[in-house]
C-alpha cells in the first residue's frame, strides 16, 4: 500500500477529533456493523466525521494496514484507534466509551 | 465462501492453546458468527490487542472469507 494513502489516512485521523471509517454513510450505512457503530455514536451524542470507504478503494484497503485491523468500521478519537464495532459495543455497554469521549473532551460527561 | 464453526474454533485454539472458544451461528447460515474467546493470555492486554490476537489466529481470513464475526474477548474470572 502506498505511503501516500497512509499519509492521507493519517491526516484524516489527525484532523478530526472523532472519525469513523465505515461502509456507507451515517444516513445509509451499507453494513450491519457500520450501522451499529453509527447508532452508538448517535446515542452518545458526539459529533463525528465519517469516511465512506466504499467510495475510496485505496482507503478501504489502506485503513486495514493503518491500524493492523482487518475490518471496517474503525473508530478513531483524537488520533487514537479505539476499535471496531464489537469493541465499541462492549465499551458502550460498560459506560467506558462515554467516559473515554469525556476524558478526550469530545463529549460532555453527562 | 462460508467457514464451519469448528474450523474457526480450531484455528483459534491452535494459536491460543488455553482459549475457551464459544461460537454461535447467528443466522444459521454458516456465515454470520459470534465468537467469545476467553484466555489467560489476554490478561493485561487492551481490547484492541486481544482482538488482534484472535484475528492473527484466523490468519487473514477475518474480513475475507469470514466477513461477519462478532468477537468478544475476556480473561478467565
Amino acid at each position: 500500500m502506498s505511503e501516500e494513502v497512509q499519509a492521507r489516512i493519517a491526516s484524516i485521523v489527525g484532523d478530526n477529533d472523532v472519525v469513523l471509517f465505515m461502509k456507507g454513510t451515517p444516513l445509509f450505512p451499507q453494513c450491519g456493523f457500520s450501522s451499529r457503530a453509527i447508532a452508538i455514536l448517535e446515542h452518545l451524542g458526539v459529533s463525528y466525521e465519517s469516511v465512506d470507504v466504499l467510495q475510496d478503494q485505496e482507503v478501504r484497503q489502506g485503513i486495514k494496514q493503518f491500524s493492523d485491523w482487518p475490518t471496517i468500521p474503525q473508530l478513531y478519537v483524537k488520533g487514537e484507534f479505539i476499535g471496531g464495532s464489537d469493541i465499541m459495543m462492549e465499551m458502550y455497554e460498560a459506560g467506558e466509551l462515554r467516559q473515554l469521549m469525556a476524558e478526550k473532551g469530545v463529549v460532555s460527561a453527562g | 465462501m462460508p467457514m464451519a464453526a469448528d474450523d474457526i474454533a480450531g484455528l483459534i485454539r491452535e494459536a491460543i492453546p488455553d482459549a475457551m472458544v464459544e461460537i454461535t451461528d447467528l443466522a444459521g447460515d454458516g456465515d454470520h458468527y459470534a465468537a467469545k474467546v476467553t484466555s489467560e493470555s489476554f490478561r493485561g492486554l487492551s481490547r484492541v490487542r486481544q482482538h488482534q490476537a484472535v484475528y492473527a489466529a484466523l490468519g487473514g481470513r477475518m474480513g475475507g472469507v469470514l466477513h461477519a464475526l462478532q468477537l468478544t474477548t475476556a480473561v478467565p474470572t
